[in-house]
């Protein structure tokens, strides 16, 4: 099934008003202003958010991508300690693999000891929590569908037949 | 996507011009020149160039090709053809393993069967493929009959294949489409070939089923051929399915189908096309690339072999795209006071400007000054063009809104 034409447009351009969504998609107002309530009260829409290039800002933090080994607990499986672990700040995104380890992290600290200390004193203490292992990260190319280095606009002739 | 603003270099004839060359002897080169060539006239279009040339911040609504970048698969493929050495000539006919994907292809989207060993023929772009048609075809003299508003070069390429040229005007309440009993009374005793081109550039005119038939019927009681440009025909909107006229009973055998990558994949500068006839036809246009063209370049060829196998996706993605702009510019055009009638194909609107009292050029160039908005005057697409105004949406979509503000605001001075 193809995917529903106004969240296919929200996801790329997030920050259109209603007006516009509406206006592009040829919709009426009341019916997009009605969707995005609805997408927003049972959770199918959880945010919005600016995709920023942390190079060009003065943003000093670092991030690393954390395997993480679990056991799972009799009731609830990895469910309940995947939850679990999202539930700290520190963690941006969490995710549970198939493969060779359980949980794939995205956790932020202002320097690289923050991150150090988080996965030595919150992770790895915790019960369940088998092993780690952190891979800072050194550089974005590519995150949400967004190409960092851009490219081109294509110079089309102003006037062609 | 940012605009589209103009950054095109000064044309290099305009260069020479400013040195010319006092010790080289006067020729008369206007008796060297084919008379043929001669007749032909400047393209409206490359007027109406120069002018916007001129311009900063011009919204252009005036290009003739998509604003995506082709897609990256295909460019991949591209890329690595390169890398694997491939850059030396192709068959003749173009490579084998891309004429066996594009029979495959237009037989699944047009419903017709070509042997991708004789009857498929890769050109540089549909307009060599045109080229190659008409000179295979026309003796001097021979009449090709063809519907207008129309791509600027069908004119000239049957002037210059020595045949004659003959329009037949198309309505707006008839959608644009060629209706029988209007090509009915152009058909002469000298009529060889029917030129057809659905969805239409200029007009985005598409041609019912009905009007098909009854042209299909013509083609056989008069024994035409009918060359067939399908280059829009994947640009097709409201679920409306495509149908070729090659597809119609007795119409395979008198057709040449006339299709490319330009429009649909984006691929407008790979300059890649290609036709599809019965043998003997191809044979007969073969020789014209063979001796002219040799093959298209490989590269491209390569890059088309993807767009084939793997494109269908990013294709659709970006007919949607379109599709979305064309209902939002379409509607802003008519709520405006423009009457534009709903384009089915291709990425063109082309409202009537009549009620305004001003010819297409004039009200062209009034745009162009007084809000900086670039559309081609119709009259670029012939004498039936007159009093109509090409807009391509295939822009920016913030870039088409304030396009659409401008033109209000012009309409509004006009009365």
């Amino acid at each position: 099934m193809s995917i529903d034409p106004l969240l296919q447009l929200l996801r790329s351009s997030g920050r259109l008003p209603v007006t516009e969504l509406a206006e592009r998609l040829s919709l009426p107002e009341d019916e997009v202003r009605a969707r995005l309530e609805a997408w927003e009260k049972d959770g199918t829409i959880l945010g919005f958010q600016a995709v920023v290039n942390q190079e060009l800002t003065d943003d000093q933090k670092v991030s690393a991508f954390i395997e993480v080994k679990i056991s799972p607990e009799k009731e609830g499986g990895f469910d309940r300690m995947a939850r679990r672990i999202a539930k700290f700040e520190q963690v941006s995104s969490c995710h549970l693999l198939s493969g060779g380890y359980d949980l794939l992290l995205l956790v932020e600290g202002s320097d690289l000891m923050e991150v150090a200390r988080f996965v030595s004193e919150k992770l790895s203490s915790m019960e369940g929590v088998i092993s780690t292992a952190t891979h800072f990260r050194l550089k974005t190319y590519k995150e949400l569908g967004l190409d960092f280095n851009g490219e081109d606009d294509p110079d089309r002739l102003p006037v062609s037949a | 996507m940012k605009g589209n603003s103009v950054q095109v270099e000064r044309s290099e004839s305009a260069t020479l011009a400013a040195h010319p060359q006092p010790d080289t002897p006067v020729m008369d080169y206007s008796q060297r020149i084919a008379r043929q060539v001669a007749a032909v006239p400047r393209s409206g279009i490359r007027d109406f160039f120069e002018l916007v040339l001129g311009r900063d911040d011009v919204i252009s609504l005036g290009v003739g090709e998509p604003d995506f970048a082709t897609p990256w698969n295909i460019r991949q493929a591209a890329i690595q053809s390169l890398e694997r050495g491939q850059t030396s000539y192709t068959s003749n006919l173009g490579l084998l393993s891309l004429r066996k994907e594009i029979a495959n292809y237009v037989g699944g989207f047009f419903d017709v069967e070509y042997d991708p060993a004789s009857e498929v023929l890769v050109t540089v772009g549909v307009s060599e493929a045109l080229d190659v048609s008409l000179r295979a075809l026309l003796n001097p003299g021979d009449e090709v009959i063809y519907h207008e508003p129309c791509y600027v070069s069908y004119s000239p390429s049957v002037v210059m294949a020595h045949g004659v040229a003959v329009p037949v005007a198309t309505r707006q309440r008839d959608n644009f489409s060629l209706k029988p009993d209007e090509l009915a009374k152009a058909i002469t005793p000298r009529s060889r070939v029917l030129l057809l081109n659905f969805p239409t550039n200029p007009t985005g005119g598409v041609a019912s089923k009905e009007d098909l038939e009854g042209i299909a019927k013509l083609c056989i009681e008069h024994d035409l051929i009918c060359i067939t440009d399908e280059i829009y025909s994947e640009l097709r909107y409201d679920d409306e399915k495509h149908i070729s006229i090659a597809s119609l009973p007795g119409m395979r055998e008198r057709t040449i189908l006339l299709h490319g990558f330009s429009k649909a994949f984006a691929m407008t500068g790979f300059r890649l096309g290609y036709a599809c006839a019965p043998a003997p036809l191809v044979e007969a246009m073969m020789k014209i690339h063979q001796y002219s063209m040799l093959c298209a370049p490989i590269t491209s060829q390569a890059a088309a072999v993807e767009a084939l196998q793997n494109g269908k996706e990013p294709m659709e993605q970006m007919r949607e795209s379109y599709h979305e702009r064309r209902d939002f510019f379409v509607r802003r055009l008519n709520e405006i006071g423009m009457d534009c009638h709903v384009p089915g194909g291709a990425f063109y609107a082309f409202p009537d400007i009549r009620k305004f009292g001003l010819s297409s050029q004039d009200f062209a160039m009034g745009l162009l000054e007084s809000q900086g908005v670039a559309a081609v005057p119709g009259n670029a697409f012939g004498p039936s063009g007159e009093g109509f105004l090409r807009c391509c949406y295939a822009t920016a979509f913030d870039q088409l809104q304030e396009a659409a503000d401008r033109i209000e605001k012009y309409v509004a001075t006009l009365g």
